[in-house]
C-alpha cells in the first residue's frame, strides 16, 4: 500500500469520525454508548448514511477513474456522460410507475438506465477513443435521459409523485437507513471488483487500441467488463443517492499528481478519495447554516461546475 | 525453427482486395522488409501477421499454428508490435511506458526483478537510460519513437513486427534503431518491418517483399529482391543502384 493510499485512509478514517458526529444534534464521543439515548442516532441514522456515502463515493470515484482510463479521456466523468443520468431515468420511471415501494425495484432500474446508456455510449464512439466524438454522444445522451426525465416529470399521475421524483433528483443522503445499505453494499462491491480486474488492460490502452490488442488486451470482453462495472457501481451509487455529478471528475485528477499518470495507478486513491470527498461534503451540507438541509448533489454541482471548467481551460492548448 | 508465415492471404475491405494471395515465410534471424508504394497492403500484411486482423482467405501461423488461434498473452509474449499510431495518451514517464512492453509476462504480483532487468535493457538499447525519469509529453518527436521502441523491446519478443520505425527519426537515430533492429535479428529474434525509403531498407534488410496493389511482386534475399527491374516494376520509378566504396548498396530513385 502506497504512501498514498494511506494518507486517503486516515482521511477517511476522520472524515468518518466527523460525519457521525456532525448534524443539527452534535454527539460528542463521549455519547456514543448504548446507554445514552442520543446512541439512537448515531446507530440508525448517521452511521448507515456515513456509510452510503462512503460507498456511493467510492463507486462514483472508482467509475470515474476507469472511465477516464478506458476512454483515454481526462474529461470523462459518468455524470457529465450520461451514465449517471441513463440511470436517473431508469430510477424515476420506476418511481414514475410507483415500483419504488419495493426496495430492488428502483435500483435494478436504475442498473439497466446505467448499462444502456454506458453500451450505447461504447457503442457510438467505442473504438475510435475520440475524446471529441465520446464528448458530443456524452452530451446527446445526457440531454435525452434529461428530456425523458422532464417528461416524466411533467406527465406524473399525481403531485406528489412529481415532488418525490424531483426531491430524488437532486441527489441527497439523508434518512438512509441499514436496509439502503443492504441494497448498495453488493452491488456496488461486485461493480468494484469487476473494474479493479481492468487495470492492466487500462494500462496497455495508453498506447492506443492496437498496440493494447498486440500486448494481449482483449477489447471486446474489456469493453463489457467496463460497461457491467460502471452500470453496477453508477447505477447503484445513483438508486441510493441520486444524481450527484462532478465525484469522478474531480477525484481522479486530484489524485494524479500524487499517484502519478498511469491509469491502473490512479484505481485504488480515486475510490479512497472519493469515499473521502463525499463522507467530507455530506457531513458540511449538514452544518451549513441553511433553514433545511443542503442537498448533496446541488453542493456538488456547485464545486465541480467551477473545477470542470478550471480543467478546460488548463487543456485548452491541448484540445484546440 | 520457429517460422512465422503468411498462407494464401486474401482481404478485403471496404470493397477493395487489400491483400489477395500473399504468402511468404519469414525467418528469425533475418531482417525482413515489406516494401512497396502506398496502398500496396504493407500494413494491412503486419496486422494479418499480429492477428489484429483476421483475412478473409488463407491464414497467418506461427510455428504452423494459425496465429488466431493462439492464446492472447502468449502471441503477445511472442509477437510484439510497434504500430505506426505514436498515441501515449498519457503523460507518464518513459521508465513506466517501456515497462507496459512487460504486461504480457507480469504475473499476479506485478513487477519481477526480471522485468526490471529487461526494461533496463530497453533503455539502454534505445539510448534512453537518461531519460527514463521524463514525461513523454516533453519528448521530442524522435525521443518518443525510440522510447515506443523501447516498449516492444522490452517485452522480447520473438517476433519483433514495427509499422514505419523510421518514420519521425533524424539520420543519426535512424542508424541508431536500424542496427537495434540488426542486433535483434542478430540474436535470433524474428523482424519484419514496413518501410517506405528504399536506401533504408538495402541498408538493413537481409530479405525483401516488394508489394503492389495487394499482391507479391517478388520476394526474397534483398540483393535478388532491390533491382532496378523489379523496383521499376513494383513503383513505377527508375532507380540507380550503386555500391559505397565501403561495400555499402545504396538505391537512389532517379525519374519515374
Amino acid at each position: 500500500m502506497t504512501r498514498l493510499n494511506l494518507a486517503l485512509l486516515v482521511g477517511v478514517l476522520l472524515a468518518v469520525c466527523l460525519s457521525v458526529a456532525s448534524g443539527k444534534v452534535w454527539v460528542p464521543l463521549d455519547a456514543w454508548t448504548a446507554v445514552d439515548p442520543r446512541s439512537i442516532i448515531i446507530v440508525e441514522l448517521r452511521l448507515p448514511r456515513t456509510v452510503m456515502a462512503l460507498l456511493v463515493g467510492a463507486a462514483l470515484g472508482l467509475s470515474g477513474a476507469v472511465m477516464q482510463g478506458y476512454l483515454r479521456n481526462p474529461l470523462a466523468d459518468p455524470g457529465l456522460f450520461g451514465v449517471s443520468s441513463g440511470a436517473a431515468l431508469g430510477a424515476v420511471v420506476s418511481l414514475y410507475f410507483g415500483y419504488a415501494a419495493q426496495i430492488w425495484l428502483l435500483p435494478t432500474f436504475a442498473l439497466v438506465g446505467a448499462a444502456g446508456t454506458m453500451a450505447l455510449l461504447a457503442l457510438i464512439a467505442g473504438r475510435s477513443g475520440s475524446l471529441i466524438l465520446f464528448t458530443l454522444a456524452g452530451m446527446i445522451l445526457t440531454s435525452i435521459a434529461g428530456s425523458l426525465t422532464a417528461l416524466a416529470i411533467s406527465l406524473a399521475p399525481t403531485p406528489f409523485v412529481s415532488s418525490q421524483i424531483v426531491t430524488w433528483l437532486l441527489g441527497a443522503l439523508t434518512d438512509r437507513s441499514w436496509d439502503d445499505v443492504k441494497v448498495a453494499l453488493p452491488i456496488i462491491v461486485i461493480g468494484a471488483g469487476l473494474l479493479a480486474t481492468t487495470a492492466r488492460s487500462l494500462d496497455a490502452l495508453t498506447l492506443g487500441e492496437q498496440a493494447a490488442r498486440s500486448m494481449g488486451v482483449d477489447p471486446g470482453r474489456l469493453q463489457w467488463v467496463v460497461i457491467a462495472g460502471i452500470a453496477l457501481t453508477v447505477g447503484a451509487a445513483v438508486a441510493s443517492a441520486g444524481v450527484i455529478g462532478f465525484v469522478g471528475l474531480i477525484v481522479p485528477h486530484m489524485v494524479r499528481p500524487f499517484a502519478g499518470n498511469r491509469p491502473s495507478a490512479v484505481l485504488l486513491p480515486s475510490a479512497l478519495g472519493g469515499a473521502l470527498l463525499l463522507t467530507l461534503a455530506d457531513s458540511l451540507v449538514r452544518l451549513a447554516p441553511t433553514v433545511s438541509e443542503l442537498r448533496l448533489g446541488i453542493a456538488m454541482s456547485m464545486l465541480g461546475g467551477p473545477f470542470f471548467l478550471y480543467l478546460l481551460i488548463r487543456m485548452r492548448r491541448r484540445l484546440a | 525453427m520457429s517460422v512465422l508465415a503468411a498462407d494464401r492471404i486474401g482481404l478485403t475491405l471496404g470493397g477493395n482486395r487489400v491483400l489477395d494471395d500473399v504468402s511468404y515465410a519469414f525467418r528469425r534471424g533475418r531482417v525482413t522488409a515489406l516494401l512497396g508504394p502506398n496502398g500496396a497492403g504493407k500494413s494491412t500484411l503486419l496486422s494479418c501477421l499480429a492477428a489484429l486482423r483476421v483475412p478473409d482467405q488463407g491464414a497467418a501461423s506461427l510455428d504452423g499454428v494459425d496465429v488466431q488461434a493462439i492464446e492472447r498473452r502468449a502471441r503477445a509474449r511472442a509477437i510484439g508490435l510497434l504500430p505506426q499510431a505514436a498515441d501515449v495518451h498519457w503523460d507518464i514517464d518513459v521508465a513506466t511506458l517501456v515497462a507496459l512492453g512487460r504486461l504480457p509476462h507480469r504475473g499476479r504480483w506485478g513487477a519481477t526483478a526480471a522485468d526490471d532487468a529487461a526494461v533496463a535493457r530497453a533503455l539502454a538499447a534505445t539510448d534512453m537510460t537518461a531519460l527514463a525519469g521524463r514525461g513523454v509529453e516533453r519528448l521530442s518527436g524522435g525521443e518518443r519513437g525510440r522510447a515506443l521502441l523501447a516498449r516492444v523491446l522490452a517485452g522480447e519478443p520473438d517476433w519483433l513486427l514495427a509499422d514505419e520505425p523510421l518514420a519521425s527519426l533524424d539520420p543519426a537515430h535512424q542508424i541508431d534503431v536500424l542496427d537495434r533492429l540488426r542486433s535483434v535479428a542478430a540474436a535470433g529474434g524474428g523482424v519484419v518491418l514496413v518501410l517506405h525509403d528504399l536506401h533504408l531498407a538495402a541498408r538493413i534488410a537481409d530479405d525483401a517483399v516488394l508489394m503492389r496493389g495487394g499482391r507479391v511482386v517478388a520476394a526474397g534475399p534483398a540483393d535478388d529482391v532491390l533491382t532496378a527491374p523489379l523496383i521499376a516494376e513494383t513503383y513505377g520509378v527508375a532507380v540507380e543502384i550503386g555500391v559505397t566504396p565501403a561495400g555499402q548498396r545504396f538505391i537512389l530513385p532517379i525519374g519515374r
